[in-house]
C-alpha cells in the first residue's frame, strides 16, 4: 500500500526541486549556446543566465518568479495499491511544497472571478495507466508568459511534412521575443486536438536533445531547431544566435481527415523533475 | 557560485559582466531618457514601483473616474512583476520581469499621467511605442527567467499599495546595478523591429 504521506511528501519535494535547480540538459544547452554565440550583449544575458541557475541552486531561491501551474504527470502502474485519493495526495503534495518552498502562488480558483486561492492549487494532473505497480510522478510547473504562446494548428490530412514544420516555426514566429527566449518546443502530432495539446507538453518533459523517437519525426525536429534558429531572435529577443534550444515532438495515430499539431513552449528556464514511488507488499 | 559573487563589485567575474555597462539612476531624469539609445545595456540604481495586470486594470479605471492613485506615477518607473515570496530573514524572493505587452491596453494612459519609464520583457503594441514616442517616455527589458539573479539586485522591499492583491501588490523596491537594455527609446526606435 502507497500511503498519502508518501505520495504528499514526494510531490512536494519534486515541486522544490523542479523550481530551484535547473535540469542538468537545459544547463548544457544554454552553456553550448554560450559557447557558440560571439556578440557580447547575447553572452553577457546567456551568462546572466547560467549564474542565475547556480544562485537559485544555491541560495535556494526560485529560478523564475513564476514558479507556475503545477503540471503533473502520473504514470500509474495499473495494479498500485494506493491509500486514500490520489488527486487529493498530489494537490496536497503541491500545496506543500509551494508554502515551504517559497514558490509564488498563482492560482486562481476561477477564470474570470480570479481569486488567488493562495496554495497554488488545483494542479493540473494528467493520468495515463500503465502495468505494473509503481508510481512515476513528474511535476513541470509552467510559467504562463511561454504557455500564453501555445498554438494548436488542425492541419488537413494532405498537409505534410512542410507544412507542419512550418506550423512549428509560425508559433515560434509569434512569440517572438516575448517568452524569455531561447525556447524549448514542445511538439505534439496526431491523435485529436486535446490529445495532440496533451503530447506537445509531455514532451516538455523529455530532455534537450530527445528530439523525437520515429526516424523521420528525429529529421523534423531538427529541421526545426536549424531553421528557427535563423531567426536571430536571441536570449531575451534582443538579438543573437540561439533562439531555440531544443525541439522535442510525440507523434500518435489521428483520423483520416485530419493531422493535428499542437506546440507549446517552454522558456529558456524549462523545469521539471521525476519521481518513481516503488510499489510496497501489504 | 554564491552570491556573494555577483553582489560584490570587486569579485573580478562580477566585473567583467558588468564592464561597459552605462549606470543610470532612478528617479530618470527627462535629460538622461534623451540620451538612452534603443539596444544599450545599462544598470539601474534607485527607487522603482511594480505593477502587473491587476494594478494596471486598477490604475486605469481610477484614471478614468478620475479619482486619485494611491501612488504617484508622475515621473515614476514602474516595473512589471510579481516576486515569489521572500524567505525569512530576505528582502524579496526572485523578481524577473513579467510580459510587457499584457500591459499594452493600460500603458498609453499611465504614460499620458506622467510615467516615465516601464521595465518588462518582450516587444510592446503600437499604440504604446507612439505613446512613449509623444511623451518621451522609455522601455527597458530586463533579464526574463533570471529571478534569483534579479532578486540580489534589490537593497529594500516595501508593499504600498494594494496588499490583498498578494503578489501583484504594488511594492516600492530599491534596486542597484540593476540589469536592463533599453528596448523601445523615447524617439520609438525599438530593438525588435
Amino acid at each position: 500500500m502507497i500511503s498519502q504521506k508518501t505520495i504528499i511528501n514526494a510531490v512536494r519535494d519534486l515541486c522544490i526541486k523542479a523550481n530551484l535547480e535547473l535540469r542538468p540538459d537545459v544547463v548544457k544547452a544554454l552553456g553550448s549556446a554560450l559557447k557558440k554565440e560571439n556578440t557580447p550583449g547575447a553572452k553577457r544575458l546567456l551568462s546572466i543566465l547560467l549564474e542565475n541557475c547556480s544562485i537559485a541552486k544555491n541560495d535556494r531561491i526560485p529560478i523564475c518568479q513564476d514558479t507556475g501551474m503545477a503540471v503533473v504527470f502520473v504514470e500509474l502502474g495499473q495494479n498500485a495499491k494506493i491509500q486514500g485519493s490520489l488527486s487529493s495526495a498530489i494537490n496536497k503534495g503541491v500545496a506543500a511544497g509551494y508554502k515551504n518552498g517559497f514558490l509564488r502562488k498563482s492560482i486562481v480558483s476561477d477564470p474570470l472571478l480570479r481569486k488567488n486561492t493562495g496554495t497554488n492549487t488545483p494542479a493540473v494532473i494528467y493520468y495515463d495507466l500503465l502495468p505494473g505497480r509503481s508510481i512515476k510522478l513528474t511535476v513541470l510547473p509552467k510559467g504562463f508568459g511561454s504557455e500564453n504562446k501555445s498554438k494548436l494548428y488542425m492541419l488537413n490530412p494532405t498537409a505534410g511534412y512542410k507544412e507542419i514544420v512550418n506550423s512549428v516555426l509560425q508559433a515560434v514566429k509569434e512569440a517572438g521575443p516575448d517568452a524569455c527566449p531561447p525556447y524549448v518546443v514542445g511538439v505534439g502530432i496526431g491523435g485529436d486536438a486535446a490529445k495532440a495539446c496533451y503530447l506537445a507538453k509531455k514532451a516538455l518533459t523529455k530532455p534537450v536533445g530527445f528530439n523525437a523517437e520515429k526516424p523521420h519525426f528525429r529529421i523534423m525536429a531538427k529541421e526545426i531547431l536549424l531553421k528557427g534558429n535563423k531567426f536571430k531572435i536571441g536570449p531575451l529577443g534582443a538579438g543573437g544566435k540561439p533562439t531555440l534550444l531544443g525541439v522535442n515532438i510525440l507523434s500518435m495515430a489521428t483520423h483520416i481527415a485530419g493531422l493535428p499539431v499542437a506546440v507549446n513552449i517552454s522558456c529558456h528556464a524549462l523545469r521539471s523533475a521525476t519521481a518513481v514511488i516503488p510499489s510496497t507488499r501489504g | 557560485m554564491s552570491c556573494t559573487a555577483v553582489c560584490d563589485r570587486s569579485n573580478p567575474k562580477y566585473q567583467r559582466l558588468m564592464e561597459l555597462m552605462r549606470q543610470v539612476f532612478l528617479p530618470i531624469t527627462e535629460k538622461v531618457i534623451f540620451s538612452l539609445k534603443a539596444g544599450e545595456q545599462v544598470l539601474l540604481s534607485g527607487k522603482l514601483i511594480t505593477g502587473r495586470d491587476q494594478v494596471h486594470l486598477r490604475f486605469t479605471e481610477a484614471l478614468k473616474k478620475r479619482r486619485k492613485l494611491p501612488v504617484t506615477i508622475k515621473g515614476q518607473t514602474i516595473y512589471y512583476v510579481g516576486p515569489s515570496p521572500a524567505k525569512p530573514g530576505e528582502i524579496i524572493g526572485a523578481c524577473g520581469p513579467t510580459t510587457g505587452r499584457r500591459m499594452d491596453a493600460f500603458s498609453p494612459l499611465l504614460i499620458k499621467n506622467g510615467l516615465k519609464a516601464m521595465i518588462g520583457k518582450g516587444g510592446r503594441g503600437e499604440e504604446v511605442v507612439a505613446a512613449i514616442k509623444r511623451f518621451k517616455g522609455i522601455y527597458f527589458i530586463s533579464v526574463g527567467g533570471a529571478g534569483a539573479y534579479l532578486a540580489k539586485r534589490v537593497k529594500s522591499s516595501e508593499v504600498i499599495a494594494y496588499p490583498e492583491l498578494g503578489p501583484e501588490a504594488v511594492f516600492q523596491l530599491t534596486v542597484f546595478d540593476f540589469p536592463v537594455i533599453v528596448a523601445i527609446d523615447c524617439e520609438g526606435r525599438s530593438i525588435f523591429n
